[in-house]
């Protein structure tokens, strides 16, 4: 008990640090921030439930009027924004990713916790992504998703990061990585 | 550093939060009904009004809170122009500016502990019901003592690899910076057990 709020807490943390992360350049100039990085990784070391309880504390911080997303942004005045659809579904990216790494166990780590990362960080986070930008800014869902398209190469680079960082964390501290501890 | 706090006291700050959060939910869902352009720009005139009311500082650090916005008001504005609805595209970017300034009011004035009190004010129905809230709020303070640590501890790491290598080492410090703060939870879950745990604690205060 105590342990899983302590890590959940630091996790969540970690997502704010990993704002200051500077952000990197793809060659299409699309920026790519750490931070979804950081839900992906909630996930892959976490586990479903803790990792996405992690997101949730972050983002209850946020709304509050922490700075803690990237560029210091906070307040309750983002959940207007047309990109609230990423924020929402960041928790539940977090869930499916972690969920993914806990049931499947017959593929090496890094190849589980990168393709978890990938369906649970960009396949469900995009579809609240894209349905909350087609609300936000009155478009159709294709168009919508037109807008997002250039996110995706930079989101596979870091699931890829993701899995080999898992990986590496598994083999440093196994005890410490909740998703396969018990 | 943690708290995004307006520079200058105004005239919002005691304002009770709860009033403050009322009006900001109510404002959006009008803004959202009522979604002609007169009754948008009369809002954003009365937002732009409690700013100058709060004085000149305050006035210049909310202008500066909405710069990220510029490049989201870009798109809509030019794709509505493209799509020939550039009326439609003026209420979408003035509502989005309103409720984001109106939000960011409340965030300016309000302190971080009444931001945090009112989240206890929130726990407390779900208390009533017999669940222990007291690991939540254990879990708020520890990401607010330990989100600037770790942000020290990226710094240094980041420094450590910049004085060894050409290359900017970005995302290669993401792996030793999960490492320091897993080590760190399971140090700060070993010291919150030797102290009672965080279940201990209520029963205590009780």
């Amino acid at each position: 008990m105590d342990r899983n709020v302590v890590f959940i807490a630091l996790f969540a943390a970690l997502i704010a640090a990993l704002g200051y992360v500077p952000q990197i350049m793809l060659a299409s100039g699309v920026p790519v921030t750490a931070q979804s990085l950081g839900v992906m990784l909630c996930g892959t070391v976490l586990g479903s439930k803790r990792g996405a309880l992690a997101v949730l504390l972050f983002l209850a911080l946020v709304f509050v009027g922490l700075p803690l997303l990237s560029g210091g942004r906070s307040g309750i005045g983002l959940l207007a924004s047309p990109s609230a659809g990423f924020l929402i579904g960041w928790p539940v990216a977090a869930f499916v990713t972690g969920l993914i790494v806990e049931k499947v166990r017959f593929a090496s780590i890094t190849v589980v916790a990168s393709t978890a990362s990938i369906i649970g960080g960009i396949v469900v986070l995009y579809i609240f992504g894209i349905v909350g930008l087609a609300l936000g800014l009155d478009k159709s869902i294709p168009s919508a998703a037109i807008l997002v398209v250039a996110y995706i190469p930079g989101d596979i680079i870091k699931a890829v990061i993701a899995g080999l960082v898992t990986a590496a964390l598994l083999k440093a501290r196994p005890q410490s990585v909740l998703s396969r501890a018990s | 550093m943690l708290s995004f706090e307006s520079p200058v006291i105004t005239p919002w700050h005691r304002v009770p939060i709860g009033v403050k959060l009322a009006v900001v939910c109510i404002t959006s869902l009008l803004l959202f009904i009522f979604d002609s352009i007169e009754v948008q720009l009369f809002a954003l005139s009365i937002c732009s009004c409690l700013y100058v009311i709060a004085g000149r500082v305050f006035f210049k650090a909310g202008i500066k809170r909405l710069y990220f916005l510029w490049p989201i008001l870009l798109i809509i504005l030019v794709w509505h122009g493209v799509t020939d609805t550039a009326a439609q595209g003026l209420v979408i970017a003035l509502r989005l500016v309103t409720i984001i300034a109106l939000s960011n009011l409340m965030t300016m004035t309000s302190r971080l502990s009444d931001m945090l009190g009112w989240i206890q004010c929130v726990l407390k129905p779900i208390q009533a019901l017999g669940v222990n809230t007291r690991p939540v709020e254990i879990a708020i303070a520890l990401v607010v003592r330990f989100t600037p640590v770790l942000i020290a501890k990226g710094g240094a790491l980041r420094d450590a690899w910049r004085s060894r290598s050409v290359k900017k080492g970005n995302w290669r410090i993401v792996f030793p910076l999960f490492l320091v703060a897993i080590d760190d939870a399971e140090q700060v879950a070993e010291a919150l057990k030797a102290r009672g745990g965080t279940l201990q604690l209520t029963d205590r205060k009780r």
